[in-house]
């Protein structure tokens, strides 16, 4: 399952999740394993809460029942201080890349370090170019956000994420409305700075063919429960209708074409009500 | 039965707001010594909050000074009373228009702004960006713009004041021909310090920290969507205009008996 030989222990490891929005169950019982140092990828369609499952492991949802334990610490058991103390060992690029406006590249790539650190502004200006240059992007460190393109913002989100050197980083969608070469530029450096970092990475995507090309492992989630679960391979071979039609991109199965709705025939020339 | 349920939620989800701003009030006051470490972060606020709203302060407080020369003058001369002017115009903005107009278009010119801006780092994931970096954004982000609010409202709201005596002193003196020793000394004599321009003054720190405290409120808990953002820029200029004008009644009635 790992590439590269890491030591297998779990670095995130979820049991019995369950959280409800209202009456609806997002998760229903859901038990999930992160191998440190592995690129975990929980996929499935639209809605399915692949991003609420990040935010319930930074920290940032409480579950309604259930645990989840980040490098051995149950992550809702924390006080505020433990919790951001946990959190600046956790990294996480958003779907909007969620940079500063107000700040330029530099400054937001900069901001964790002089937020934690005490580090004098020649050492942040070094690490800081060192983090543009791991994502390609050192010659636009005086770029205002609004001057990116949305792979570029990603990109500095990443170097902003990476920042402060996190043991892992959580990743929303990286893949959504990319154009084919910002899309293949994330794919490698997402499994670049897992090898190369050693940093456990959990991708959350809907883009089978991507997340698939670098993941060492797949958790396939729908209708809050974890469906199916293996390596890229294992669920391309999987005989699971649901999973076939997932990783397919099949219109129809398991999940319908059509929204419940009426007859058709009694829609079209019954009583309109 | 309907209406009694619909009152019920109505009064539940007020009841659930407010405690959510007061949470988020005394959130926002646990962040004051890491402000008080950093106060970098206020000066960039005090910047925004309550140096880009000096012009129409400004510009505001002279007409509605000048107005006040011409309705004082035609009023009081009709009982030969010209004399009076000046008092009639400080007193009229130091205790009441000076805090009352310059909160109205704080909430329209500052608050609103604060809210979109909260609203909109909501909306872009900036904010869930920040609490995932070990950053808080109640300490880091809200803090410096509630003090630099209520910093604020008082120094505009005195500016506001002053300016309108000088506006009024145009009208009455320059224009319309008062006695400009008359103007001056009467108003000396007659305005109060602590009657007249502190009660002023803490009715205008009071707005401060009630139009502030809505504005980010509004921001903070709105639906982090293109209309929530509108919605929560709406309710902040509503709110804050009745929570203004029902809180200067409340004040006055305490302050001048």
């Amino acid at each position: 399952m790992n590439r590269h030989s890491a030591p297998i222990d779990t670095l995130v490891r979820i049991r019995g999740l369950k959280f409800y929005r209202g009456s609806r169950a997002i998760f229903d019982g859901v038990d999930i394993d992160i191998p440190r140092g592995s690129v975990t990828a929980i996929m499935g369609p639209s809605g399915t809460g692949k991003t609420t499952l990040l935010k319930l492991i930074g920290g940032q949802l409480t579950p309604d029942a259930g645990s989840i334990e980040v490098d051995g610490q149950n992550v809702h058991a924390l006080s505020t201080s433990q919790l951001y103390r946990l959190r600046m060992r956790m990294g996480m690029l958003f779907q909007s890349g969620a940079l500063l406006t107000d700040l330029s590249v530099f400054e937001n790539v900069a901001y964790p370090l002089r937020e934690h650190t005490r580090l004098n502004s020649s050492m942040i200006r070094k690490l800081v170019l060192m983090k543009l240059e791991a994502v390609g992007l050192r010659g636009a460190h005086s770029l205002m956000p609004s001057e990116l393109s949305g792979g570029m913002a990603r990109r500095v989100a990443l170097a902003r994420a990476i920042a402060l050197d996190p043991m892992m980083i959580m990743y929303d969608e990286p893949f959504t409305g990319q154009d084919p070469i910002s899309m293949g530029v994330l794919v490698q450096l997402i499994r670049r700075l897992n090898d190369a970092a050693r940093i456990t990475s959990v991708v959350v995507s809907h883009d089978v063919a991507e997340a698939s090309q670098i993941a060492d492992l797949i958790y396939v989630i729908s209708d809050g429960r974890v469906i199916e679960s293996g390596s890229p391979k294992q669920l391309r071979d999987s005989g699971g209708e649901w999973t076939r039609q997932f990783i397919g991109g099949l219109p129809d199965g398991p999940v319908p074409f059509h929204y419940p709705a009426p007859d058709l025939e009694s829609d079209l020339f019954g009583d309109p009500k | 039965m309907d209406w009694l349920a619909r009152l019920g939620r109505s009064g539940l989800s007020f009841a659930a707001r407010l405690g959510r701003a007061n949470l988020l009030m005394l959130g926002m006051l646990r962040g004051l010594p890491q402000m008080i470490r950093r106060p970098r972060l206020l000066l960039e606020q005090l910047l925004s909050v309550g140096v880009l709203t000096v012009l129409i302060i400004a510009v505001s407080g002279v007409f509605v000074g000048m107005v006040l020369g011409l309705q004082g003058y035609y009023i009081l001369s009709r009982f030969g009373a010209e004399a009076t002017l000046g008092v009639m115009v400080a007193a009229s903005l130091v205790r009441e228009l000076g805090p009352v107009v310059t909160a109205l278009l704080f909430a329209g010119r500052a608050g609103s702004a604060l809210s979109a801006e909260i609203g909109l780092m909501k909306a872009t994931e900036q904010l869930s960006g920040l609490e995932m970096m070990a950053v808080n954004p109640e300490h880091r982000v809200l803090t410096p713009r509630l003090m630099a609010g209520i910093i604020s409202m008082p120094l505009l709201a005195a500016m506001f004041s002053v300016l309108g005596v000088y506006g009024g002193w145009f009208v009455g003196v320059g224009l319309l021909g008062v006695d400009e020793g008359t103007y001056w000394a009467q108003m000396q004599s007659q305005i109060d310090w602590s009657d007249d321009v502190l009660n002023g003054v803490v009715k205008s720190v009071v707005f401060g920290v009630v139009c502030t405290w809505i504005a980010i409120f509004q921001g903070y808990d709105c639906v982090p969507t293109s209309e929530g953002v509108s919605r929560a820029t709406t309710r902040t200029v509503v709110h804050s205009s009745l929570a203004v004008l029902g809180l200067d009644f409340v004040l006055t009635a305490l302050m001048f008996n």
